[in-house]
């Protein structure tokens, strides 16, 4: 099935790759090559056809036409396990691990050995690379940034040649990036090439070699990254400038929107995360950012916010929303109170994945007039979905769009702007804008401080600092479940935080 | 050699696929039954005329199929209500014989009545009974987390015991020779006939099932609270998420499918049986498990898996008398529509691929 069709020289060469699905094209005549230890950054928006290029690289799926050549020979790579037989690895942004089992289970599904070897492996990999995780640990049990780290791990188990990427620093702290980058320079100098979706442009010009990039499923153009500022690479991107959101100073009125007061959490779950002592304020017209890395509280912080996670009766005024203790009730009665919430994962939890746009509008929308007397009332909801998606640019077929068929930046713009059009007076936001591109993220951060101005409360959970910095007012930091005094956004600086981030905090340090 | 072969799930199910499994699964079925049954000397062709054909023959026959379309369609509808929230009620034979046996404690009290008011109340009684029969899944389910589908199950066969304690006690009639069976319900305790001649045993219990398949029919595309229950079978945290309750949605699919089949088994013996007796029904609420996924828990989907199924019940009983079908025929025709449905439900959610030689090397 092998036959000699290209130069040896080369580790990876695609030619003219098409992938249709139906009408649509998603890949158009790509053409790329890949030597040896080379990092080639791929960028472009959602929906660009990064993705798809790279489950067919890796055999999830196979071209229409055009053919894949591996170190000079012609191979029909039908499967990732053919393409892990090659020496292909990758990394996915949407996690690819079984829930029920532990983080050593689960590698030793791809990984030969047994669970004690692997698990002594997994150490000396996590201490190598400064990735932070129990072999141990059930996967249910960890958050997104743990899951995360998990796949980077096993990836780099197998030895790879070539290593696909996909947004591998998102959830990273900046000391790991650096560390994490470390490895895979040291990785390139011992020949493995790598492949590097993502939409962090200064790390693009900090580690790749070139950056090939797509734009509706054509590359737009190769260039090499370090001779070119991220403005640059930006337009080559999107076609335009990056827009940033305007930054005016935060006019907050006193009376608090949300009021957290030593509020402790014992996880039941001894893999999950725990609280201790958390207290802070959010006032109308303020961004609040608690930045932090995954991991370490915010998750479980969200739900008990949000009441997917209620609290005994007994010390409900641990959460107050616009002076009324909630901690003990619904997510319904504290959504009557004007919160609203967008939580971090779209799909199967902000929505309802095999549910149109239109449903999924209901899902959170039908306190605002689509439901009367028990029944939906169909033509409100079409109308409000339909706002829905017009204000926020959501690229969708309409509507009947299911939401599993969105990109994640759709996705996210959906359920910001469902939660945005119910006019909430406090907005809780988890992880906005993670994992979509810079179109789409410069959006949603102008919508919030858009939102903002309108005098709504808003606090922000990200583990961006840049994002952090970009449009809070206020910042406090989490850290193994303890979170810092806030410290005014203008005043500090991003050492500071960073250093905060490493738990280096006093939790009584001066209220701002 | 088969481990050369896995299922690999499709990234879209089509819409195709999903109308093809009930023709399929009923195609297969068929097939099945003339394979086996042929192979036991019955004619293959008698065999399909006896299913599919002689039961639509006569008026007769049709009202026949009419009486066993009415508690597998209203018990169907009740369930799959619960199954879209994936709440499992595999007790609805339990829910059936409770109802019955509640409602039956009206007119055998007042077996000389003529207050037509008898009727509405019995209905309302089985609903209730069946309900609250159901009931008990649904607390030991939120109170202690028990399994409904083992608790609903083992539920049938308490009913049954119930059943038969009270037909040989408090409920026998006590003039009717020690056989275990009720008097004879009044007029007013029975379902009006639908023919005037009183020829025909169909009766107006259908109406009640067209009835309330539509309010199924708008409570699932309509209403709110169908909306929740929904969400919380197809993405729990999204439910969680949302604020809708999954305690309250086990309840409402409980009750709701405890008070459609206490309804049924209040229709068997206000209906063709007339008393009530140890034998109520030939497995409705099991095979109405049956028809609820064949008509792909969609009202009007399961009203016609219901009533093509009443038509291979009233089939099986004459191809028992004249084409030599073994009595347990019906049985093993629903077992096969049961594992067909399965096998061709799960090639539509998955494909079958062969292995590659690098991948079993």
């Amino acid at each position: 099935m092998k036959t000699t069709a290209g130069d040896p020289t080369l580790l990876l060469q695609l030619r003219n790759v098409t992938k249709r699905y139906g009408t649509f094209v998603a890949n158009d005549g790509v053409n790329l090559t890949l030597e040896q230890g080379q990092i080639c950054a791929i960028l472009g928006e959602n929906g660009a056809g990064k993705s798809t290029l790279m489950k067919t690289i890796y055999g999830i799926q196979q071209p229409d036409e055009g053919e894949i050549i591996w170190n000079g020979d012609k191979v029909a790579v039908t499967s990732p396990s053919v393409a892990r037989n090659l020496g292909i690895g990758m990394v996915f942004q949407h996690f690819s691990l079984f829930e029920t089992i532990s983080v050593v289970e689960n590698i030793s599904l791809t990984v030969p050995g047994t669970l004690p070897e692997l698990a002594e492996a997994i150490r000396q990999k996590a201490d190598e690379y400064g990735l932070d995780v129990n072999p141990e640990a059930q996967v249910h049990g960890l958050s997104v940034g743990e899951r995360q780290r998990v796949e980077i791990i096993r990836c780099l188990m197998q030895n790879p040649k070539l290593l696909i990427l996909d947004e591998p620093t998102s959830v990273l702290p900046p000391h790991s990036v650096q560390q994490l980058f470390g490895t895979l320079r040291k990785l390139s100098d011992r020949g493995v090439a790598m492949l590097y979706i993502s939409h962090k442009l200064e790390e693009i010009r900090d580690l790749c070699h070139s950056a090939v990039v797509l734009r509706q499923g054509r590359v737009t153009g190769t260039t090499n990254p370090r001779n070119a500022s991220s403005a640059d690479l930006a337009r080559l991107m999107i076609g335009q400038d990056i827009p940033t959101a305007r930054h005016a100073e935060a006019k907050p009125s006193c009376e608090p929107a949300l009021k957290v007061t030593d509020l402790s959490y014992e996880n039941p779950d001894p893999q999950g995360e725990s609280l201790d002592n958390v207290s802070m304020v959010v006032r109308p017209g303020e961004i609040v950012g608690i930045a932090g890395v995954s991991g370490n509280g915010q998750s479980t912080l969200a739900r008990l916010l949000s009441g997917e996670i209620k609290l005994a009766d007994t010390i409900a005024d641990q959460i107050e929303v616009f002076d009324t203790p909630v901690g003990n009730v619904t997510p319904g009665k504290r959504r009557k109170l004007g919160l609203t919430f967008v939580p971090e994962d779209r799909l199967g939890r902000a929505t309802v994945p095999n549910m149109s746009l239109s449903d999924n509008v209901l899902l959170t929308a039908h306190r605002a007039g689509l439901v009367r007397k028990g029944l939906i009332r169909r033509r409100t909801q079409a109308n409000f979905a339909d706002e829905c998606i017009s204000s926020m640019d959501v690229r969708s077929r309409g509507r009947h769009s299911i939401a599993s068929s969105l990109s994640g930046g759709n996705l996210q713009k959906f359920v910001l702007g469902r939660e945005i059009l119910l006019k909430p007076r406090l907005l809780i936001v988890s992880q906005p804008t993670w994992g979509i591109d810079v179109g789409a993220a410069a959006m949603v951060r102008q919508k919030l401080v858009d939102l903002r101005d309108t005098g709504t409360a808003i606090l922000m959970i990200s583990e961006e600092l840049e994002e952090i910095f970009e449009i809070s007012d206020r910042i406090h930091v989490m850290y193994h479940g303890k979170l810092s005094a806030s410290v005014q956004a203008r005043s500090v600086t991003a050492e500071d935080v960073g250093r905060m981030m490493m738990g280096e905090f006093d939790q009584t340090m001066r209220a701002a | 050699m088969f481990n050369q072969y896995t299922l690999v799930r499709r990234s879209q199910v089509s819409f195709k696929g999903i109308l093809l499994v009930p023709l399929v699964t009923f195609a297969l079925a068929l097939l099945g039954s003339i394979v086996l049954f042929g192979a036991l000397g019955a004619n293959p062709l008698e065999i399909l005329y006896r299913l599919l054909i002689d039961p639509l023959s006569s008026t007769y026959n049709i009202s026949e199929v009419v009486i066993k379309a009415a508690p597998l369609i209203l018990i169907a509808q009740g369930l799959a209500i619960g199954f879209r929230a994936k709440v499992w009620n595999i007790g609805a034979e339990g829910q059936l014989i409770i109802g019955a046996v509640v409602a039956s404690i009206i007119p055998i009290t007042f077996p000389d009545s003529q207050n037509v008011l008898m009727l509405p109340l019995m209905m309302l009684a089985g609903m209730f009974a069946g309900a609250a029969w159901a009931g008990i899944a649904a607390v030991l389910k939120t109170r202690f987390n028990a399994n409904e589908i083992i608790v609903t199950l083992m539920l049938n066969q308490i009913a049954i015991q119930i059943l038969f304690l009270l037909i040989n006690g408090p409920l026998k009639d006590p003039m009717g020779f020690s056989y275990p069976q009720s008097v004879s319900f009044p007029e007013v305790a029975m379902y009006p006939l639908l023919s005037p001649e009183g020829l025909l045993r169909a009766n107006a219990s259908i109406y009640v099932v067209l009835l309330l398949s539509v309010v199924a029919l708008i409570y699932v595309t309509r209403t709110f609270s169908g909306y929740t229950l929904l969400v919380g079978g197809l993405a729990p945290d999204a439910a969680r998420y949302a604020g809708f309750s999954a305690k309250k949605a086990v309840w409402i699919s409980l009750l709701i499918g405890g008070a459609a089949a206490g309804l049924a088994g209040m229709g068997e013996v206000s209906g063709p049986i007339g008393r009530l007796q140890p034998s109520l029904s030939p497995g409705y609420g099991f095979a109405a498990i049956i028809v609820a996924f064949l008509g792909a828990l969609n009202p009007i989907g399961i009203f016609v898996a219901g009533t093509f199924m009443a038509i291979i019940y009233v089939g099986a009983d004459g191809a028992i008398i004249d084409a030599g079908l073994p009595p347990a025929a019906p049985t093993i025709f629903q077992g096969m529509v049961l594992v067909f449905y399965l096998a061709s439900f799960a090639l539509v959610q998955y494909r079958i691929v062969r292995l590659q030689p690098e991948a079993t090397a």
